[in-house]
């Protein structure tokens, strides 16, 4: 009787353990960090790069209705891909599309707006990486669609697609 | 030079060489403390301290800037809890759902012990 239990236990632990593991198997394995919703963005100032006039942040999101603040480099190389939907963007809407150009060098960023477009209305830089940590990124690229008072209303971590951007004018309009 | 007072010199220079230079880099320091409880945004084994990512760099200088503004070490992983989540820190606070993992470990080892016996 004792020995019966015994095994049970041991039957029961390891079915246990197996449902765990099979329930496990199932769920994905990569880690995708929470949705930053209904917050603001924090303020800041930076420098234009092409007229290299400094700009505070708050000026430029007030005095459009949702503006799209899209972090990227030309060292990155989905930043490159992902231009052609941001330039397929600018054409379609009036959307204010404002660029933060994260740790380049000026030459590199003329050379890449150049080359494939400029569909940024403005194009602040972020020489140190500071102010793309202050608004909370995890990568380049990144995008952030605010409205007026500068809140976060949407958050897209990686390069843009093409369903993000009929859901942006889906938004906006 | 007499044998005692060159083991006293040779004791004293060790004392000396093995302190904390804290005076001089007090800010690097604690950049370099608080760093190290942080979890990288890029390379997630590793800590903000032990990265060389771009996005670690970065926050390395945020946490200098911050605390060269004269903000505490409390106030720095506030914010940047408040930007990333709970996740961004090795030791998160004490909520229901630690206290539910560690519950059921600490049940399990107690009732599985009567059976064994």
């Amino acid at each position: 009787m004792k020995k019966n239990i015994f095994y049970l236990s041991i039957l029961l632990f390891f079915t246990f353990i197996f449902t765990i593991f099979y329930i496990g198997l199932d769920k994905p394995n990569f880690y995708k960090p929470k949705e930053v919703k209904n917050k603001n963005l924090e303020e800041f100032i930076s420098t234009e790069l092409f007229s290299n006039k400094q700009f505070n942040s708050k000026d430029i999101i007030q005095s459009n209705n949702f503006t799209l603040i899209n972090i990227w480099s030309s060292w990155c190389a989905p930043c490159r891909s992902e231009h052609a939907i941001l330039m397929n963007l600018s054409k379609k809407t009036d959307l204010n599309i404002v660029g933060l150009n994260y740790k380049d060098k000026k030459n590199n960023a003329i050379k890449f707006l150049d080359e494939l477009g400029n569909p940024f209305s403005k194009n602040l830089i972020d020489p140190d990486g500071v102010i793309s940590i202050s608004l909370g990124a995890y990568g380049v690229p990144e995008s952030f669609l605010l409205n007026n008072q500068s809140r976060i209303i949407k958050k897209y971590i990686g390069p843009l697609t093409s369903d993000n951007i009929s859901e942006i004018i889906k938004i906006t309009q | 030079m007499t044998r005692p007072i060159k083991y006293i010199l040779l004791i004293l220079f060790f004392i000396l060489t093995f302190q904390k230079p804290s005076i001089a880099n007090n800010i690097s320091f604690e950049v370099d403390k608080i760093s190290k409880n942080l979890r990288c945004l890029i390379c997630q084994g590793q800590s903000v301290y032990d990265s060389q990512s771009d996005f670690a760099l970065s926050m390395k200088k945020l946490i200098k800037n911050k605390l060269e503004d004269g903000k505490s070490e409390k106030q720095i992983y506030l914010y940047l809890k408040n930007k990333y989540g709970e996740w961004i820190v090795y030791d998160p606070e004490f909520n229901k759902k630690k206290f539910n993992i560690m519950d059921i470990s600490i049940d399990f080892i107690y009732f599985w012990r009567p059976i064994n016996l």
